[in-house]
């Protein structure tokens, strides 16, 4: 699924003002491509996101998924991995997770589906847990689960590692780059950790803010798999920070 | 260990419970016995218990309370049933919100109780101007927390119905209800009081039986046993349907943690 992303304004009404977050915001995204998006808090990542999945609509602008305009109302097959976790308290993990399933499924292949994507976010044994018991980090990974088990052809992903151990992280990213390997999905992430930016991306995106513009592009022609601590992953980290640096001089 | 910790914390909580009524029979038993309390109003305990022993025992204590509990149910099934109902319509659709809030803000001061005489006059002294009282006694709180309930659902929740295209039907049966189901429960609750106070309020003023009878009978009659076995059970059940809901609320929404 290609997506583009022409020239987005989103301006809220704050009291009796108003406050611009999103300016003049142009990325096209082609079909089976990673884009990475960093940004300090508050640019406006997760509104460009809410506009892409037609969540919330842009003040002027346009988005176009494959070739077509989108409004509001039409279905998109985009996923959304929420930077809250956004469970449903009273439904198990398990009646959490299914809740993503959109195909028609019979009870058992929908069963099979849910125990595979609890194993791979390594839920196994916590299906009948509700959200209140499960640690934040624990939360997190079902949202992520919940959204994979949709299989979209796009998904965007807010934050989606954040709240997770280092180790937890890593096996996700494998596991996410993986079904995107198998799938070709196209995948939009949104994160404050720059390794992961390029760990994932096939371009990084530098958001800066107030308003949210679209800094920098920065490709990542790296094979895969990629390796943290190699001089080119280095080079283009130190690229990368340097947005950030200037930034917060000037 | 762990068990004798938990038979303590529950011996422990019970005698904080009863330690101030406990003192305030002691205080009765030596004030009616010592006459510094007047017979005529307060009668002593051994002839308030020996008299309510004695209507146990003829029957006519179970008939009252049957023909009490038995309005209470009939009214605050149908009272539950309409609350849910129309504050189901009213908490989803803005139209009929706007339609209903001057209407309601007018209505709903008005106690229950109040509008007895009316329903005597109309429906006539029989069961069904009883009910009816109970009826609207319990609708008013079910009513106001259904739409509470109804119209408050988290958006970040109804967001995740949108994302995964769900129809409005399972938005309605996955989300919106479930969401709904804490403000529901209070409702209900405050409506099962409501119809306890309704039904001897209701039979205060007209009836011939029930436990609202045992008190209105007990004044006529310069009773004051029977008068005090009637305030005595209003309490002692209105406590017991409580505790009854509260433990039946705890097991409805399992998934908040202590809830109360
Ligand atoms: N519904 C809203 N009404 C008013 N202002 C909003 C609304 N949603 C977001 N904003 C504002 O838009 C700006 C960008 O918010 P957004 O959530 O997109 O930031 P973000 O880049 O995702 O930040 P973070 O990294 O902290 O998640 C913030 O200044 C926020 O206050
Ligand atoms: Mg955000």
């Amino acid at each position: 699924m290609s997506i583009e992303i022409r020239n987005v304004k989103k301006v809220f009404p704050i009291k009796n003002s108003t406050i611009e977050v999103l300016k003049n915001v142009d990325l096209k995204i082609s079909d089976g491509e990673i884009l990475s998006i960093v940004g300090g808090s508050g640019c406006g990542k997760s509104t460009l996101l809410r506009i892409i999945s037609g969540l919330d609509n842009a003040t002027d602008g346009e988005v176009i998924i494959d070739g077509k305009k989108v409004d509001g109302s039409s279905k998109k097959d985009i996923g959304v991995v929420f930077q809250e976790p956004r469970l449903f308290p009273w439904s198990t993990v398990e009646k959490n997770i299914e809740f993503g399933i959109t195909d028609k499924l019979t009870k058992e292949e929908k069963k099979e589906r849910v125990k595979y994507y609890i194993d791979l976010v390594g839920l196994t044994g916590f299906e009948k847990a509700l959200p209140h018991q499960l640690s934040g980090g624990m939360q997190q990974r079902v949202n992520i689960a919940r959204s994979l088990i949709n299989e979209p052809k796009a998904l965007l992903l807010d934050e989606p590692f954040g709240a997770l151990d280092a180790f937890t992280k890593i096996n996700l990213q494998n596991e996410v780059l993986k079904i995107w390997e198998q799938k070709k999905t196209t995948l939009i992430i949104v994160t404050h950790d720059i390794d992961e930016a390029i760990y994932m991306g096939n371009r990084v995106v530098v958001m800066s803010s107030k308003p949210g513009v679209v800094k920098k592009e920065i490709p990542v022609e790296l094979p895969r798999k990629r390796n943290r601590t190699g001089t080119d992953f280095a080079y283009i980290r130190r690229k990368i920070y340097k947005e950030f640096f200037e930034e917060t001089e000037v | 260990m762990n068990t004798d910790f938990g038979l303590n914390k529950h011996l422990k909580s019970f005698l904080y419970a009863i330690w101030i009524p406990a003192i305030l029979v002691i205080l009765w038993t030596i004030g009616s016995n010592t006459r510094v309390l007047n017979n005529s109003i307060f009668p002593t305990p051994q002839k308030l218990f020996g008299a309510w022993y004695e209507m146990i025992i003829s029957g006519k204590y179970l008939t009252h309370v049957i023909s009490s509990f038995s309005r209470v149910i009939k009214g605050f099934f149908v009272g539950s049933i309409l609350g849910i109902t129309l504050g189901t319509i009213i908490g989803l659709f803005s139209s009929a919100k706007k339609s209903t809030v001057a209407l309601i803000g007018m209505l709903r001061p008005i106690p229950a109780i109040a509008l007895i005489p009316l329903f005597i006059l109309s429906l006539g002294i029989g069961e069904t101007s009883k009910v009816a009282v109970i009826v609207l006694g319990s609708f008013w709180p079910i009513l106001i927390n259904t739409i509470a309930g109804l119209s408050t659902t988290d958006s970040k929740l109804l967001e995740v119905g949108t994302i995964f295209d769900k129809s409005k039907r399972q938005v309605l049966f996955n989300i919106i209800f479930p969401s709904a189901a804490p403000y529901i429960f209070t409702g209900l609750r405050l409506g099962v009081s409501s119809s306890w106070t309704c039904v001897v309020a209701a039979e205060m003023i007209a009836a011939s039986s029930g436990i609202g009878y045992l008190i209105s009978y007990g004044r006529e009659m310069a009773q004051p046993a029977t008068l005090f076995i009637g305030v005595f059970s209003m309490g002692l059940y209105g406590l017991l349907i409580e505790l009854l809901v509260i433990n039946l609320q705890k097991k409805a929404i399992y998934w908040i943690p202590n809830s109360k």
